[in-house]
Formats: structure tokens, C-alpha cells, sequence
């Protein structure tokens, strides 16, 4: 199908876009379009006004300022994948961008397109929930406010944007030169949408034992989860497998998404065998960065 | 009201100049406006691949784009590969060698997508090619003649001799 009738409006400043959707009625905002411009084919979605985001040089960019790593909103998949920032930084990005979508849609999509359509499998929205203190930054013609994803995050696939905000960056602490990381993800086909996906971060201490670690689950709950349990019963333990089976074993969940293909225990299941998989792989990561410095 | 825009884009080096509706998709504009009726509409949703098209060189899915998006941009299209209406490119001619094709529908897509990937890669391996074919969905071939067809392009493009058909 054709999208519906709307008003098309191409501003090429974040001023002119956020006066426009601070006064227009029934706007949308489009960025890369990979989501949004399926829905409007579908004609599910039919905006009268729709603001698009791609004019916005000032919306795009990687930097790496004050021990963090700052991406706007407009920054598309395939700059973060090919950065040379993000691989020496961040690198679980690459990694889990591997996972989103194809070469095509990752040319086009966003990373601030990925947040606001916010599906629970989506791979840049777990990346930004494993990172502590990783905060989304939102602005409209009132200011600016810098929230935590669990902020954002409203419920399934909706976020707590007021219709006259914009996310402009996202911005991810670092963890240091040597951190290993991984992201597993079970999807039916490559490039499907996740059934489950897991990002691990892991720090080792000198002696080689885990110094910090840190695991979301997406594609089980509405929003990627923290597991906070799993997490601090890794700190102090050798990272061997005996440590990645107690973790998986400790996993939290309020009320797993089930639906006609997939039940919520084969989720459960998948996140078990995922988050030992990625521990382990992270670990290895950690070694291995250590021992090439 | 439709919503009009005028627009100028390059499409395999020829320059248009048109005024469209807003909400108008790049590949509806390509095959409607301008009449270049060889990249295919699938799925409209972005999941088949068959309106893979390049824009300033890099493939996207043309149906999630407006043609209005494109204004100013330099597109290339599977009627810009062949060098002229009687002969085809390397890529072309290995499809046809190695029945990289069968009904036809996906392969302006896949041709396309193979264009971008071996231009930035023309060493690349059959574990790549299959990784960025992931993106165009082919319901005829199987994939097995689309890679033979990529992998002997890319011999061809690093200037080394092709293999005896049906030796690959």
C-alpha cells in the first residue's frame, strides 16, 4: 500500500523541528524510516504532519567527551557499525548492530529511530540499557532533559516523550580499555527480530577475577531488563563456567511476553543459554584485550 | 490537498526534474515518473529487498524512502549497469552464466545490493556475500547460483581470469 495524505515538512535546523512539532497537531517525526515508513505503507500509522529529522546535520555525530561516549539521535547504523570511535570505545555496539536488520536498512536506520520505536528485541535499546548511567537526551522548545531508559521506556513499545519532544543523543559511560563484551541473540532468521538477546559487559581485577559485570535480556519483557541479582553474584568469582550457570540461574522477570509463535518459557529458556553464552564470550573478550595491550 | 514538491535527482547520470507528491515513494517515483520499470516493487515494507536501489552509492530500500528525500541525490539503478542495451556488466554476465536467476523478480534488488558490496570488497568471501544477501529475499534459485554469480564477478573485477562454467 501508499501512505496516507500528510503534510511533509523537511527542516534542516533542531530549532525550526522543534518549533514545528511544538505547534503542529497529529505529527510524527521521521528518521530513518525503517519502521515508520512500513507502518505508513500499512497506513497504520497516518500522521497529518511529518517532520523529517534527515536535513539535521546537527543531529548527527560520535563523540567520545568526559569518559563517555555521546551519539545523536540521527546517527545512522551504518556510521556507528563502521566507526572507528565506537571500535575502540564501545565496541559492543558493532557487535550487536551485526544482529539489526540488513547492509540496507542499516545504511538508512537510526540509532535515535531504533529508541523511539523502542520493539523489546531491539539491539541498540539493549546496548543502552546494559550501560550504567546511560542517559537519553530529549529537547523541545521548553528545554532539555537527560533521561535514564527506564524513564523512557513506558510500556510496550511506547515511550514517555510529551508530543512535543524530540530525542536528540544518547549517551553511554565507558568502561575502560580492556572490558570484554558480547551481545548472543536467537532470532528465526538473520536479521529477523530477536526472540531473545543478551548484552553482557565484563571487567576483570588483576588477578583475573570478575571486578564488575553487567547483563540486560531484551526480547523477553516489554523493555530490556537489568539483572541486578546475576550481576552481583558475578563480582569476585572466577569467570568460569560454574560462575556463568549460577548467573543464568538467578535471571528476574515480570510477567514474560508469550505470543501465538513463542511462549514465555522458550524465552526463559533462551535467556538462560543466552547469558551463559555471552558471559563466557565476554570473559574471553576480556582476556583477550588484556593480553593484545 | 496532495502535498507537492519539486525535485531534481540524478539517475544514472541523466538529470530529472519533477514535481511530486510528498507521500510518493522513491520506487513508485522511479517506475511511475520516470518509467524506469526495472527496480521491482515486493513487500512495500522493507522486508523483500527487491527495490534495492543505490544513493550516492550506498544500497537502500527504496520503498521506505520519499522521493521527495532523494531530492538533490545521485541514484543508481539496475538500467545504469549494463554498458550499453546490447551487452551486460561483469556482475550481469556472471548472474547469466551461473543461473544466478530464475523468474526474475528479486535480481534488480540483488544485483544492486552485489554492486555496493563489491565495489567497497571486491575480495570478498562467500561467507560476506552470503552475510549482505541476507537483506534480499530470492524464492527461486536457493541462493546457490546468486553467490557462484558474486563470488566470479568479484575474479573478474580483481581482473583474474573467470573459471570454466560449471567449475566454479
Amino acid at each position: 500500500m501508499k501512505p496516507a495524505l500528510f503534510k511533509y515538512h523537511d527542516p534542516d535546523s533542531l530549532d525550526e523541528a522543534l518549533a514545528l512539532i511544538g505547534t503542529l497537531d497529529e505529527a510524527r517525526v521521521l528518521a530513518g524510516g525503517q519502521s515508520l515508513m512500513p507502518m505508513m505503507n500499512f497506513r497504520f500509522v497516518q500522521p497529518d504532519h511529518l517532520i523529517d529529522l534527515n536535513r539535521i546535520a546537527e543531529l548527527s555525530g560520535i563523540a567520545i567527551e568526559n569518559g563517555a561516549i555521546r551519539i545523536r539521535a540521527m546517527t545512522r547504523q551504518r556510521d556507528i557499525e563502521f566507526s572507528a570511535e565506537v571500535a575502540r570505545h564501545c565496541p559492543i555496539l558493532q557487535a550487536a548492530l551485526l544482529h539489526v536488520g540488513h547492509r540496507q536498512t542499516r545504511n538508512r536506520g537510526t540509532i535515535g529511530g531504533s529508541l523511539c520505536h523502542l520493539d523489546p528485541s531491539a539491539e541498540l535499546v539493549n546496548c543502552i540499557s546494559v550501560h550504567d548511567g546511560a542517559r537519553i537526551e530529549v529537547r523541545s522548545r521548553r528545554g532539555r532533559r537527560d533521561l535514564a531508559l527506564t524513564e523512557f521506556a513506558a510500556g510496550f513499545m511506547t515511550h514517555s516523550l510529551a508530543p512535543d519532544e524530540i530525542v536528540t543523543g544518547v549517551t553511554l559511560p565507558l568502561w575502560g580499555a580492556d572490558h570484554g563484551y558480547a551481545f548472543a541473540e536467537c532470532a528465526r532468521r538473520k536479521g529477523d527480530f530477536a526472540v531473545t538477546a543478551v548484552a553482557a559487559l565484563i571487567a576483570l581485577d588483576r588477578g583475573g577475577r570478575i571486578a564488575r559485570a553487567a547483563i540486560s535480556v531484551g526480547g523477553v519483557t516489554a523493555c530490556p531488563v537489568r539483572q541486578a541479582a546475576a550481576e552481583q553474584l558475578l563480582v569476585g568469582q572466577e569467570p568460569d563456567a560454574e560462575a556463568w550457570r549460577a548467573a543464568a540461574a538467578s535471571l528476574a522477570f515480570n510477567n514474560p511476553l508469550s505470543d501465538a509463535y513463542i511462549t514465555a518459557e522458550y524465552r526463559l529458556h533462551l535467556a538462560e543459554v543466552l547469558v551463559r553464552r555471552a558471559l563466557a564470550a565476554a570473559a574471553d573478550k576480556a582476556k583477550q584485550r588484556r593480553a593484545d595491550a | 490537498m496532495p502535498d507537492m514538491r519539486r525535485i531534481s535527482v540524478r539517475v544514472n547520470g541523466k538529470d530529472y526534474d519533477r514535481e511530486v507528491e510528498t507521500r510518493l515513494t522513491l520506487v513508485d517515483f522511479l517506475r511511475h515518473e520516470l518509467r524506469l520499470t526495472g527496480t521491482h516493487v515486493g513487500c512495500e515494507h522493507g522486508v523483500c529487498g527487491a527495490c534495492t536501489v543505490l544513493v550516492d552509492g550506498i544500497s537502500v530500500r527504496s520503498c521506505l524512502m520519499l522521493a521527495v528525500q532523494a531530492n538533490g541525490k545521485s541514484l543508481e539503478t539496475v538500467e545504469g549497469l549494463a554498458p550499453d542495451a546490447r551487452s551486460l556488466n561483469p556482475l550481469q554476465t556472471a548472474f547469466w552464466e551461473n543461473h544466478g536467476l530464475q523468474c526474475g523478480f528479486c535480481t534488480p534488488g540483488v544485483l544492486m545490493t552485489l554492486t555496493e558490496h563489491l565495489r567497497a570488497h571486491p575480495d570478498s568471501t562467500e561467507a560476506e556475500i552470503r552475510d549482505v544477501l541476507s537483506g534480499n529475499i530470492c524464492r527461486c534459485t536457493g541462493y546457490e547460483g546468486i553467490v557462484a554469480a558474486a563470488l566470479q564477478a568479484a575474479r573478474l573485477m580483481r581482473g583474474e581470469a573467470a573459471q570454466p562454467r560449471g567449475h566454479a
